[in-house]
């Protein structure tokens, strides 16, 4: 079946825009915020977000990476092991405010873990989830997101792709409808 | 990327060039997590681990301990001067009786050539070898490949000489494999009665000249005397040993460039290395020892992915 658009690649931008003047409602100039992102795919939308933020800004803002691979709650109930990729939080996290970032907010695992993960390096004064799509009605976990880009309702057996410049030549969303269920 | 294309880690030579590098990757983020101010991960929390020691070790069964509990797995430790082994029960016996309570993974010492092979063919659970006899050591080997990679960038194409007691080491043998599977050229060197015969057919060169050898090399592993190990003398004395094969600053000044030193612990010092050369800025040994808990850790990682629920 083909892929239906959600967000082309205007719709992207104008989207992560939205959501940088909504942090900056709630964060005024990032001097005690740190921005987040989820390795592998959330730190895209970090990079972009960091990027107009400065932009707005005029000052650079302190962002950093998060792996949580140790962390999943699906070891050993997966074919392979997941190979983990780098965390970069070389700064302290006490006290701070910390906007995690994430590209879809699906079952609310990958947050669950990302909050363990998180609080291995200290406890911070206060954590907010930015998603830039909402699969709403899908969660596993009583999780929610303080900025949403973009919600959709799905199916379970649909998928929501979201693309990069850096790896697939376009920003944009896609969802996929499969003919028969992959999940 | 692929898992492990083995069950139980019974010796380096099982493994292939990609495994070594899936657990060379996992290492770099276990280095990442057992630096940070909350060194545990709840990865293996489902995971109970039996330390079986049938030998005296310090630092291995420490690093394994460590790496299991950073794992958050459950440990139990056992070790033979202490149980009923000293009453006459077998090996397939013991650790069967040690299994009954549910264990899922076994790390074991033992001073057979071949123990951990045995119990990994006979028993329902994940085994990795932590040394038998004067077989192989794979962990070890492991963490001084990976702590060349780390100091050096690869060990691919690097020159690496083992120094001593070639004859009765696992230490040795777990290096050679471990070396040439990842593309190092690899040289022994000690006197001719510590030397064994089969060595060529490894395809390793020999020295009995520690200056030429370490002329030659980029990282030079010295490795000790093992006493426990000699009920006849393959040298005259520790002296004459020292004179010829131990490693002092002087040596290590003269040379042309600057190598690499390692060594597996326990370190005798004064016999196979001068005390100023183990603590120079050209010794990797407590490098080594960090980078034992973050091996064993990605090892046990990836061996417990494979264990079914």
């Amino acid at each position: 079946m083909q892929p239906q658009v959600i967000l082309n690649e205007k719709q992207v931008d104008l989207t992560l825009r939205r959501l940088c003047y909504q942090l900056i409602e709630n964060h005024n100039d990032f001097t005690n915020t740190i921005l987040i992102g989820f390795q592998p795919r959330g730190i895209f939308v970090l990079e972009r977000l960091k990027i107009k933020l400065e932009k707005i800004l005029n000052h650079p803002i302190q962002c950093g990476n998060i792996d949580i691979t140790f962390h999943r709650d699906d070891f050993r109930r997966r074919e392979r092991p997941i190979i983990p990729s780098v965390t970069n939080i070389d700064f302290d996290i006490e006290n701070r405010n910390i906007v995690l970032v994430d590209d879809v907010l699906h079952t609310g695992r990958t947050i669950r873990s990302g909050l363990d993960a998180l609080l291995a390096f200290g406890r911070p004064k206060k954590v907010e989830l930015l998603t830039l799509i909402d699969r709403r009605f899908q969660r596993d976990l009583p999780i929610q997101a303080n900025y949403i880009g973009f919600t959709v309702d799905t199916l379970i057996s649909e998928k929501v792709s979201v693309e990069w410049k850096e790896t697939d030549g376009k920003d944009q969303v896609f969802l996929f409808t499969p003919i028969e269920s992959n999940e | 990327m692929n898992n492990l294309s083995i069950q139980h880690l019974t010796g380096i030579k099982d493994l292939t060039p990609e495994d070594i590098e899936i657990i060379f990757k996992t290492t770099d983020s276990f280095k990442q997590v057992i630096n940070r101010p909350i060194k545990k991960v709840p990865s293996l929390r489902d995971i109970t681990v039996a330390n079986l020691f049938f030998e005296n070790s310090t630092r291995t069964k420490l690093s394994f301990e460590l790496a299991e509990k950073r794992l958050s797995s459950d440990v139990i430790n056992f070790s033979s001067s202490s149980s009923s082994v000293k009453k006459g029960e077998t090996l397939l016996d013991t650790v069967n009786n040690i299994l009954s309570m549910k264990i899922d993974m076994v790390v074991i010492r033992h001073p057979n050539p071949g123990a951990a092979l045995y119990l990994s063919k006979r028993i329902n659970a994940t085994v990795i070898n932590a040394g038998d006899g004067a077989h192989e050591h794979p962990t070890q080997a492991l963490l001084d490949a990976y702590s060349i990679r780390e100091k050096l960038g690869s060990v691919s194409g690097k020159k690496v000489v083992i120094v001593g007691d070639i004859l009765h080491s696992r230490v040795a043998l777990s290096n050679i494999y471990c070396l040439q599977k990842l593309g190092a050229e690899v040289m022994v060197c000690g006197p001719t009665t510590l030397i064994p015969k089969y060595i060529n057919e490894l395809g390793v060169q020999v020295s009995h000249n520690l200056r030429e050898a370490l002329e030659w090399c980029d990282v030079a592993n010295m490795l000790r005397i093992q006493l426990e190990r000699q009920e006849i003398s393959f040298f005259p004395s520790f002296r004459e040993y020292t004179m010829q094969f131990g490693l002092t600053k002087e040596i290590l000044d003269s040379l042309s460039k600057k190598i690499i030193i390692m060594h597996p612990g326990p370190i005798n010092r004064g016999v196979e290395i001068s005390s100023d050369v183990a603590d120079s800025s050209q010794s990797i040994i407590l490098n080594q020892v960090e980078n034992g808990v973050a091996v064993r850790m990605a090892v046990i990682y990836l061996l417990a992915a494979k264990i079914e629920r």
